[in-house]
């Protein structure tokens, strides 16, 4: 799993998509009521005008008599009620306050009728719902008009399955439609966080090296962002400059006048033909490389320190920096007659590593190789790979036939500002191999000091690959 | 030999002018950009010596203008720092080579001979002298076609001997010119150089002489 670097409040994507799927669930869930209630009433709506007809109907064939009144139920009413299925049907006719045919107990309305358009009313009747309409109308029995009521019910099981089913049906669509906008706030999660995902791209494909500003355009809502990242890499950028200015800068600054002094001093001992003056301007012009060799480690240091915490890594041959490495020692080395014996194998030995580092530590094996080396002597510099199929190690081994170690040992050596016991005549500043050991350190490798068989010193710097 | 020296700081400017006029080389001095174009559009010159740091511009650049002017006067560049991407840089810009301040003259002739006897190939770097033939590109001298091989110091010293024939050096003109100024010898350790030509100039009508209390130099029997 990726490490993070801060603290995760969650994730946007999620909330979003939460947050939308419970507003879809309500959305759904309110179409599926609304849906259900519109069906219902409208099947009401029906029933009740199929049960105010057959209502009607039966009034309208009330015959009034010279001793009452005729009822003669027409067939059509009740054919038209038992069209929607397997419901009972009750009726009764009252004839002032008296019931005269029908069931004797089926409910009355509770409010006045109305004549001939029904009242509508919902009753539970022999343990069942029933749905009733009610109408009255005036008879004449023997020139006196007397009051008819017509009260027909019918229980509603057809009504209910049709509801059912229709609910059935809203609910069948509120879940298609939960599914549609489900996927739809996906997508739209998706689409929104795009600009998002796109910057942490285009942030998180840079290599260290590159600051320039991000000049992507992106959504308002992301440009205050945007805008402080930019500042940050400015001031960044603008840091690394300056540290990089200024090791240069203080490299001129301290260099130059330091060559003008050598050159006063070896222009002086040109001049002078007395032994003694010139055995201490030579003192003097070692002194002065002495100086000049300290602030090179120094700003070595600063930056190998420096760039050990903003490491750039990059693909290095270490078989082309060696020779190359090598070749710029070759004039000092040869002013002295000291031979290189390189062992490098013919291909690449590639690592990703910091460029700067590796080539501080080189140089400065190299360096301490040349500077303990008598006159003509030969140093061997050896690459090679260690481990299994070659896939472990890289070991640079340098030896020369200098001093020695005089039995100090090396981790002692590889202290800052510490040098041998036995290293007094020759310039140094004591951070050359501390150079070495720290860039080793910095890569995971490690860096030892040992005594060469036959007389000598053998540094030996092994990096992991990889 | 005469150099263009490019370097700002007068101080240095003068010192390094002073020391390479002992051994006999002229030296004109340009203290910005501008002022060396016009010293070479004026004369030529056998090797430039340039600053990389300079008040009107990068050395840099200007070296990259002088390749792609196709003037090939060799240039050496001296500059205050080490880093060896730096040299590599500088080397594929079109530089020779490479020192860096403060440097040591002796290193800086070595370099410089090393610089010219690159430029000058083969054909042209052979010399002749009495009944001898010198390589300086192989370090070799052929007597009576057989060569014998020069190690560098041994080479130094010939090619300064070489450069005035009858001229005495003094033994400090000689340890000067062959050895790092930070080495610890004494003037005595040329007679182990002279000692070790003399016996390669062997069978030869070339030889060593030295004339007591003053030096050494070379003639033809």
């Amino acid at each position: 799993m990726k490490r993070l670097w801060f603290a995760s409040s969650g994730s946007i994507r999620q909330r979003l998509i939460l947050q939308l799927l419970v507003l879809v669930a309500v959305l759904s869930w309110v179409l599926y009521l609304s849906v259900k209630t519109v069906a219902g009433s409208a099947v009401e709506t029906t029933q009740d005008a199929i049960l105010g007809s057959a209502t009607i109907a039966i009034a309208e064939e009330l015959r009034g008599g010279e001793d009452g009144v005729a009822v003669d139920i027409p067939y059509t009413a009740f054919s038209m009620l038992g069209a929607t299925g397997e419901d009972r049907v009750f009726y009764r006719i009252i004839i002032d306050g008296v019931t005269v045919t029908g069931y004797e107990d089926l409910p009355l309305a509770e409010e006045p009728l109305g004549g001939l358009s029904p009242v509508f009313y919902t009753r539970s009747y022999q343990s069942e719902t029933v749905r009733i309409a009610a109408v009255e109308r005036s008879v004449l029995v023997g020139n006196k008009p007397a009051r008819v009521e017509v009260i027909v019910g019918q229980t509603r099981s057809a009504q209910d399955a049709i509801v059912a089913q229709m609910a059935n049906r809203a609910a069948a669509l509120g879940l298609g439609f939960f599914a549609i906008a489900a996927v739809l706030s996906l997508l739209t999660a998706r689409s929104v966080l795009q600009p998002v995902r796109n910057l942490t791209e285009a942030v998180g494909r840079r290599g260290p090296q590159d600051l320039r500003p991000v000049e992507r355009p992106v959504p308002s809502e992301l440009a205050p962002l945007v805008t402080a990242l930019n500042q940050f890499i400015a001031r960044l950028s603008g840091a690394l400059t300056r540290t990089e200015t200024f090791i240069a800068e203080a490299a001129h600054h301290i260099r130059t006048p330091l060559a003008t002094l050598r050159a006063q001093a070896e222009i002086t001992l040109r001049q002078s033909p007395d032994e003694a003056t010139r055995a201490s301007l030579r003192a003097m012009i070692r002194s002065v490389d002495d100086s000049a060799r300290s602030v090179g480690q120094l700003l070595d240091h600063a930056a190998v320190v420096y760039r050990t915490d903003q490491r750039t890594e990059e693909e290095i041959d270490l078989v082309a920096l060696t020779r190359d490495i090598v070749a710029a020692f070759g004039p000092a080395a040869d002013l002295r007659d000291i031979g290189f014996d390189l062992s490098l194998p013919d291909a690449p030995i590639v690592m990703t590593a910091d460029r700067l580092l590796l080539e501080s530590a080189i140089r400065n094996l190299l360096d301490n190789a040349v500077k303990y080396s008598a006159l003509e002597g030969r140093i061997s510099v050896g690459l090679a790979l260690e481990g299994e199929g070659g896939a472990g190690l890289v070991r640079l081994k340098v030896c020369d036939r200098g001093r020695g170690l005089s039995g100090t040992r090396s981790s002692t050596l590889t202290g800052r500002f510490r040098r041998g016991s036995n290293v007094a005549d020759v310039v140094g500043s004591g951070l050359g191999l501390t150079i070495v050991r720290e860039v080793a350190i910095a890569h995971g490798g490690d860096f030892r000091l040992t005594e060469r068989d036959g007389g000598g010193t053998c540094a030996d710097l092994s990096l992991p690959l990889g | 030999m005469r150099f263009l020296l490019v370097e700002d700081n007068p101080d240095l400017a003068r010192s390094v002018q002073t020391r390479l006029s002992l051994d006999g080389h002229a030296v004109d001095w340009a203290a910005s950009l501008a002022d060396a174009e016009d010293h070479l559009a004026a004369s030529g010159y056998d090797l430039i010596l340039l600053d990389i740091m300079l008040p009107d511009g990068d050395g840099r650049d200007f070296l990259a203008a002088h390749r792609r002017a196709k003037r090939d006067t060799p240039v050496i560049v001296m500059t205050a720092r080490s880093a060896v991407s730096d040299r590599v840089a500088l080397l594929d810009t079109g530089a020779d080579d490479y020192i860096t301040k403060p440097f040591d003259f002796a290193e800086l002739e070595a370099r410089v001979r090393a610089v010219l006897r690159r430029r000058m190939g083969a054909a042209q770097s052979l010399q002749t002298y009495a009944d001898l033939t010198f390589d300086p590109l192989s370090a070799t001298i052929t007597i009576a076609g057989d060569s014998r091989e020069l190690r560098s110091r041994e080479l130094r010293l010939f090619e300064i001997l070489l450069s005035g024939p009858d001229r005495i050096f003094s033994k400090a003109q000689l340890v000067d010119r062959l050895f790092s100024a930070a080495e610890a010898v004494s003037d005595n350790a040329i007679e182990v150089y002279v000692g070790r030509l003399r016996k390669k100039l062997e069978g030869s009508r070339a030889r060593i002489e030295t004339v007591r209390g003053v030096g050494y130099r070379l003639t033809a029997q």
